[in-house]
């Protein structure tokens, strides 16, 4: 059994979604800030006159934000409610990855991070995570739903 | 899909059409058992199930349509005559072949029920020898439904009433003739593919509207061109638009079989009539008006129309009569839903109100009666005494209300105590394209849908900055002479505050949300135009100040504002419910009961106390108003003769003296009765817990208490009154 994983970077990490789940993967689009949503709502981008929301996958994690020269890439996300691009770094190739090169994510990485991550794949040159899509587009609440 | 599957799913559509019109047709055969067109329609239309349940072998349907159309059949032919019962049992038929068809329609089987008993019961009504026998009894059709065309010589040797039953003859030839005429040019679609369409279009309207942005900057062919695409565009846009309409009458036509169900559960006698049920609307609005329509509609019947016996003795018929209305006005659609029932009593629905704390005493004396009705809008209200089998199950009119509101619509109610009430819906003609107007702040583009705009105020100049005053920190304006409270877009989205400057110009867009008129200061106002209203993902349906999305001719996204969900977020709407909450909860701490109490005054020095759940109202009246009854005081009130009790003249013997020339007095309700009792001054209304500290000392009272530090006397009204006056403690006869 092997699958293809699509894979981009972000923050030095390399991570992969799999590829049935991806609609599209386009460059930077021009977004329109979303006042009041939760902060890893980047904002609504058209896709071809679909409305997307964009979440900047950096802010999801915890990680630190890109650096303002750095212009971010669209991974567009198939949900059942439509669809939803994660902001990530870098895109890479498409890699097709076999079941025996899975670990489940080790227990010392930080918890609120291994949620998002489904395991690892050890490939030769480096470690593969996998998007949990479903948690990774799973926005928490917006501030105005928790006051 | 294959073959088959193609001809189930086209039975099923067509089969439930014809429930539909089995519903109205048999409701309307009720009230018109000698509308033999009718007849002819229903057996048609219940043949054609047969027949195709027959084709696809599904037994059971067979069964119970097959007896559904031997009853029928004998109507048809003036062998029976149609009662009550009959129609029941028909009606059940149409709910049992739904339910069969709903299992068709998941598994492919007719189900598991069991509908011998049903088909038993259809069976004997056919055979059951009439009561009533027609004339002209035609031989020897029971075994041989012979159609209506083909009804042999017996009409001219007969008498001539025989003759004028078979009259509809005619007519139904060309009924049958337009019918086949209009199947041939109508095709049915899949709504989805129509969506579709729909957004496609959207889509061509948008690129259009970009290309109409490039074209200043190309030659004149290209200009040409555009504009020619321009024209298709919006022509395209309104065939497509057209074609997703539907009659309201897809609603309304299911009426007419539950106001015969309901009215039937509840003993009461219903009629209704409909007019403009061919007015048309988008389907999603259809969708959306269905339960609101349906719930208003049963509010009617079971709060509206009285029971027959209340009715006659009112001076009315013994049938209500309920009538929707349907129509276009400006450019939005009105449904209009009247009936000659009890009407709403404002009195009730303020008690009603000031009971669940909806509104504080004062509030509602203060209230007219047209106020006092449109409480009834207000959530956790409901006038229901008890909890019925239809309506007071806590979905009230305030959910109705909210589901019209959520679609740009609007809703009134006007009442007449004892002649009626009615109901105004008015809902726009689609959702999915709507005027709006652009504004930008903080470098963002937003869309304000127009329906919720008044006007647009622009300040410019030195007097701009001043124009705007404050009072603690909130901004108002003063419009014409009224206060209109201010919201900074920019706060009210969570931004900074706009510092500005003494040389700024100030955008204040006025808009209305739940009939409050407030003004929203933007940085600048851009264009009105059609706006395609796109949803956005439930990441951000959470943030209820926005209603939607667009997208501009410049292919950027927009948010559109919801101004109802900012007018709450900015405090202009919440106000009110806020202090309501913290008084709610402030009563929570408490877990002793509480009592509100009334307190006032009967001369200079005393300080008395009464239930406040008493009272019915607080009133004033002018001297010259108090009447004499024999030997009692009385003020007509409200259509009524109101009793007065002078409390200073009970405990001190002198009358109550008064400042000027009008009286005090508190209207208190006791077993159904009303008395005025004429007091110097009210006082104030306390919560409190009062504990008797200290005997009466007096008759009349039940004893003394500290409340607010201050002693102060229970007064016991029902001793008062069964001293001065017994005869006014008496139950009224026909109350």
């Amino acid at each position: 059994m092997s699958r293809q994983l699509c894979t981009f970077y972000l923050n030095g990490l390399y991570i992969g979604v799999d590829v049935t789940r991806v609609q599209e993967v386009i460059r930077y689009q021009e977004m329109t800030r979303v006042p009041l949503a939760a902060p890893e709502v980047r904002g609504l981008i058209n896709l071809r006159g679909q409305i997307v929301t964009a979440i900047e996958l950096r802010t999801r994690m915890g990680f630190p934000p890109r650096p303002d020269s750095q212009l971010p890439m669209n991974v567009v996300i198939r949900a059942s409610w439509g669809n939803v691009s994660l902001l990530v770094d870098e895109i890479g190739d498409v890699v097709e990855v076999s079941e025996e090169m899975f670990e489940r994510m080790p227990e010392t990485i930080l918890a609120s991070m291994r949620d998002l991550f489904l395991g690892i794949y050890k490939l030769n040159q480096q470690l593969l995570l996998v998007l949990d899509t479903e948690r990774a587009i799973g926005v928490s609440d917006p501030r105005e739903v928790r006051n | 899909m294959t073959l088959d599957d193609e001809i189930l799913t086209e039975f099923l559509a067509e089969s439930r059409e014809n429930l539909d019109l089995l519903d109205r047709e048999l409701v309307a055969l009720e009230r018109d058992p000698a509308g033999q067109h009718r007849i002819a329609g229903i057996f048609r239309a219940i043949h054609t199930i047969k027949g195709t349940a027959g084709f696809l072998d599904f037994k059971q349907l067979e069964s119970v349509t097959h007896a559904g159309e031997n009853l029928l059949s004998r109507l048809r032919d003036g062998h029976i005559t149609l009662t009550a019962g009959m129609t029941t049992s028909l009606l059940s038929m149409c709910d049992a072949v739904r339910l069969i068809l709903t299992s068709v329609e998941l598994d492919g089987t007719e189900g598991g029920a069991d509908h011998g008993e049903l088909v038993d019961l259809l069976n004997s009504l056919h055979m059951a020898p009439s009561a009533f026998p027609r004339p002209a009894p035609v031989p020897s059709v029971e075994s041989v439904p012979t159609p209506l065309l083909l009804k042999p010589a017996p009409i001219e040797t007969t008498t001539t009433v025989a003759a004028l039953t078979r009259e509809p003859t005619a007519p139904e030839v060309i009924t049958e003739l337009r019918e086949t005429a209009v199947a041939e040019t109508s095709v049915r679609v899949d709504v989805g593919l129509l969506d579709r369409l729909m957004n496609l279009v959207g889509e061509l309207v948008l690129a259009r509207n970009q290309i109409l942005q490039l074209v200043e900057q190309r030659d004149s062919a290209f200009a040409a061109t555009s504009q020619r695409l321009n024209l298709i565009t919006t022509e395209l846009q309104e065939g497509v638009m057209k074609t997703r309409m539907q009659p309201i009458g897809n609603v309304l036509n299911k009426f007419p079989r539950v106001v015969r169900d309901l009215s039937q559960s509840c003993g009461k006698r219903v009629e209704i009539e409909m007019e403009g049920a061919e007015t048309e609307l988008d389907r999603t609005i259809i969708e959306a008006v269905r339960d609101p329509l349906t719930h208003v509609v049963r509010n009617a019947i079971d709060h509206g129309i009285e029971m027959p016996a209340a009715r006659i003795a009112a001076g009315k018929p013994a049938a209500g009569r309920l009538s929707l209305r349907a129509f276009h006005e400006g450019g939005r659609v009105n449904i209009e839903l009247s009936d000659d029932g009890a009407g709403i009593d404002p009195e009730r629905v303020r008690q009603t109100a000031i009971r669940r704390g909806i509104i504080s005493v004062e509030q509602a004396a203060r209230m007219s009666e047209q106020e006092s009705i449109a409480l009834i809008f207000r959530p956790g209200f409901s006038t229901a005494e008890q909890v019925t089998r239809l309506s007071g199950r806590g979905v009230g009119m305030d959910v109705v209300r909210t589901n019209v509101e959520k679609i740009g619509g609007t809703v009134e109610v006007h009442s007449v105590l004892g002649r009626g009430t009615v109901l105004k819906i008015k809902i726009p003609l689609t959702l999915a394209i709507v005027p709006a107007l652009v504004v930008t702040d903080d470098g963002e583009r937003y869309a304000i849908p127009q329906v919720s705009l008044l006007e647009l105020v622009r300040l410019e100049g030195a007097t701009a900055l001043a124009a705007i005053e404050t009072i603690q920190g909130a901004p108002i304006f003063r419009l014409r002479g009224n206060l209109l409270p201010l919201v900074y877009l920019r706060s009210a989205l969570g931004g900074a505050q706009r510092v500005l400057t003494e040389d700024a110009v100030i955008n204040i867009v006025v808009v209305q949300a739940d009939d409050r008129p407030f003004g929203m200061v933007v940085d600048g106002v851009n264009d009105t135009g059609e706006i395609v209203v796109k949803p956005f993902g439930r990441e951000i349906k959470g943030v209820s100040v926005f209603a939607g999305a667009t997208i501009m001719g410049d292919g950027r996204v927009a948010l559109i504002l919801d101004v109802l969900g900012i007018a709450q977020r900015s405090g202009i709407m919440s106000a009110a419910r806020d202090r309501m909450r913290a008084d709610n909860k402030a009563q929570e701490a408490d877990q002793r009961p509480r009592q509100a109490l009334l307190l006032f005054q009967i001369d200079d020095e005393s300080r008395l106390g009464l239930p406040l759940s008493k009272v019915a109202r607080l009133e004033e009246f002018s001297r010259d108003r108090i009447e004499r009854a024999g030997r009692r005081k009385v003020v007509q009130y409200r259509g009524d003769i109101l009793p007065l009790i002078d409390l200073c003249e009970y405990f001190a013997g002198t009358p109550t003296s008064t400042v000027g020339d009008s009286i005090q007095v508190i209207v208190y309700a006791e077993n159904g009765r009303r008395f005025g009792l004429v007091v110097r001054r009210i006082i104030d209304i306390v919560d409190d817990t009062p504990e008797i500290e200290c005997d009466a000392a007096s008759p009349g009272l039940f004893g003394s208490t500290t409340i607010q530090g201050r002693v102060t006397d229970l007064l016991d009204v029902v001793s008062v009154i069964r001293t001065v006056d017994p005869a006014l403690l008496e139950k009224r006869a026909a109350a």
